[in-house]
């Protein structure tokens, strides 16, 4: 029988003890609730009766219930309308920033100064933007289109495009990501390529997407992670019960578990939740080893070009 | 065309070449400065919107087309949003969450980093890889068993629920902090042992004071996220004088119905702190954003 010596008994008791403030916490506030979560979903329970088992039986209701799809219908359609907008515009304003220009530190501030305002307090002013008689958004529509602006938040097609219309103030962090991505770029790279000739686009292409590749592919997880979560503005703008095309995921869930107190209903819809987006996370780590560039890494075959 | 700008290149002087790449680059530099502050002024019109309305009198502020320059301006109108709003009882909920989430935060972070950084222990690797996993996974998930325990704990309507589970650390100032440890030599934590400091002496007095930088990052970030929460307080907390100041701004929905000034006064107000916070401690927002991609 090995013995261990004391000092390494020691480390390990050690080691053990400094990470008990997140082990503990895990365990209590992750894992335990994850693993509640799943069995509360097997039952029907509101909290004040016993909680009954029914099986899968929820989960056969969610495929049946109009709400669940809608709401997934409309989650998607504010994520993936959102994805692409704000993953090109902040990309676009980064590059404009790397690009030895005065005053950086001002401009980052500008730019990311809407992402530390609280939510509930972007979204009364968003509101206040967005409203249809006295609202500046339909006064400049008015006054360079010569229309009568939407109402918005109070029109159900133009509900969902104000949201992601609003979500675009918040590109900020995103950019700070891409320029902290740019800004690692050896200035060699560019300079060799525009000895060979390359054009501006050739070495966008050729150099700087495959450079912030990884920070792509950071962007794109958090972005859409954090559009699936989309929560507070829809609460605090959209009303407690919103139009058919406000419902989000969460809201959905909101409402279930503590207006309606369905807790067994809605954990199934949490879990459900985190199979989706466990789903298009696994997706998007599965395509990156196709697109994502690693320096230092050997892959088989040469880069594209 | 190749074959053309070769010419070209060779037919003209030094000179010309040079001055006509200038001209290219200044014409260059003139669109990446208009589009940019371009861009800030539409980033920044929400806010002078909101400002501006905060402090116009009712009928100014529904004027049609607005008014862009508030006359006379009205700093009544902030008084009177704090007045409605019960704000400073909720400034002070709201600060004690804040203030022990940070408090804990920093301790507990720092803590679990050391640990999983310089201590090897059987199962390090994997509880490492699940705490980065947990990351990926969206509170709501388990939002539900959360609130039914807290509830049996008889915890609702009170700051436990709130303040408790951010007294553990967060995965995510967890990588962050460990990331930092380890780029602190392991030399420093050896003299420290030969000197006859025990493992919490050495993190204590070697690796703490090192790990400013770090430790400022995860108090910004966790400020910001304890200030702005919104669903937390939402689930857990349902009498006013509890009210942190996000629900009491969302409270004012229905009292000022039509009242925008107030309502943007008050909106101002909730505000502030963050820009506050935000313009002292720039520094630390940015290295997070930047250096571990962060979001606020």
């Amino acid at each position: 029988m090995k013995k261990l010596s004391v000092m390494r008994r020691k480390e390990i008791v050690a080691g053990f003890l400094f990470i008990m403030p997140w082990l503990l916490g895990f365990l209590a506030f992750t894992l335990g609730p994850l693993i509640a979560s799943f069995i509360i979903s097997l039952h029907k329970w509101d909290l004040l009766n016993a909680p009954r088992f029914i099986g899968l039986q929820n989960y056969r209701v969610m495929l049946r219930d109009p709400n669940f799809w809608n709401s997934l219908r409309v989650t998607a359609i504010y994520s993936f309308s959102r994805l692409p907008l704000t993953l090109t515009l902040s990309l676009s304003i980064a590059i404009l920033l790397n690009q030895k220009i005065r005053c950086l530190g001002l401009f980052r501030t500008v730019y990311y100064l809407p992402t530390v305002l609280p939510l509930v307090a972007s979204s009364m002013l968003w509101m206040w933007i967005f409203n249809p008689q006295y609202g500046i958004l339909n006064y400049l529509i008015w006054k360079y289109f010569k229309v009568q602006g939407p109402a918005w938040l109070g029109d159900e097609r133009f509900i969902l495009p104000a949201f992601i219309l609003m979500s675009l103030w918040w590109i900020g962090s995103n950019m700070l990501v891409y320029l902290g991505g740019l800004q690692g770029i050896p200035t060699e790279l560019y300079e060799a390529a525009e000895i060979d000739g390359a054009g501006m686009f050739a070495r966008f292409r050729h150099i700087t997407l495959p450079m912030i590749s990884p920070v792509l592919f950071y962007n794109i997880i958090t972005t859409l992670i954090n559009s699936f979560e989309t929560f507070t503005q829809v609460y605090v703008m959209a009303g407690d019960i919103p139009r058919r095309n406000a419902q989000f995921y969460i809201m959905n869930l909101y409402n279930n578990a503590f207006r309606f107190y369905k807790m067994g209903y809605a954990s199934a819809l949490a879990w459900a939740f985190f199979l989706v987006l466990m789903v298009f996370t696994l997706l998007i780590f599965k395509s990156s080893s196709a697109w994502v560039y690693y320096e230092g890494t050997v892959k088989g075959g040469e880069k594209n070009g | 065309m190749a074959d053309h700008v070769h010419e070209t290149k060779m037919d003209g002087s030094a000179v010309s070449t040079w001055s006509k790449k200038s001209i290219r680059h200044r014409t260059w530099m003139a669109f990446v400065y208009t589009v940019l502050i371009l861009g800030g002024i539409i980033i920044m019109i929400p806010l002078y919107w909101t400002l501006s309305t905060a402090v116009k009198e009712l009928d100014q502020a529904l004027a049609f087309p607005p008014v862009w320059i508030p006359n006379p301006i009205v700093l009544g109108n902030f008084v009177e949003a704090l007045k409605a709003m019960d704000f400073l009882n909720q400034l002070k909920n709201t600060g004690i969450i804040t203030f022990f989430g940070i408090l804990g935060q920093l301790i507990s972070s720092s803590l679990a980093a050391y640990g999983f950084a310089r201590f090897r222990f059987p199962g390090r690797h994997v509880l490492f890889i699940i705490a980065l996993s947990t990351m990926m996974l969206p509170f709501h998930v388990t939002i539900i068993p959360r609130f039914i325990m807290f509830q049996k704990l008889g915890w609702l309507d009170t700051f436990l629920p709130l303040i408790v589970p951010s007294l553990f650390a967060d995965a995510l100032y967890l990588f962050l902090m460990r990331q930092f440890i380890m780029t602190i030599p392991v030399e420093m934590d050896e003299a420290a042992r030969i000197d006859g400091c025990s493992f919490f002496q050495t993190f204590y007095r070697i690796i703490l004071p090192m790990s400013k930088p770090a430790l400022g990052i995860v108090a910004v970030f966790t400020f910001l996220s304890r200030w702005k929460d919104f669903m937390g307080p939402l689930i857990y907390i349902s009498s006013q004088r509890n009210y942190t100041l996000a629900l009491g701004l969302n409270a004012l929905r229905h009292d000022f119905f039509v009242e925008w000034n107030l309502l943007m006064a008050a909106t101002t107000i909730v505000m502030l702190p963050p820009v506050i916070i935000f313009f002292l401690a720039q520094r630390h927002f940015i290295q997070g954003v930047v250096v571990t991609g962060l979001k606020g």
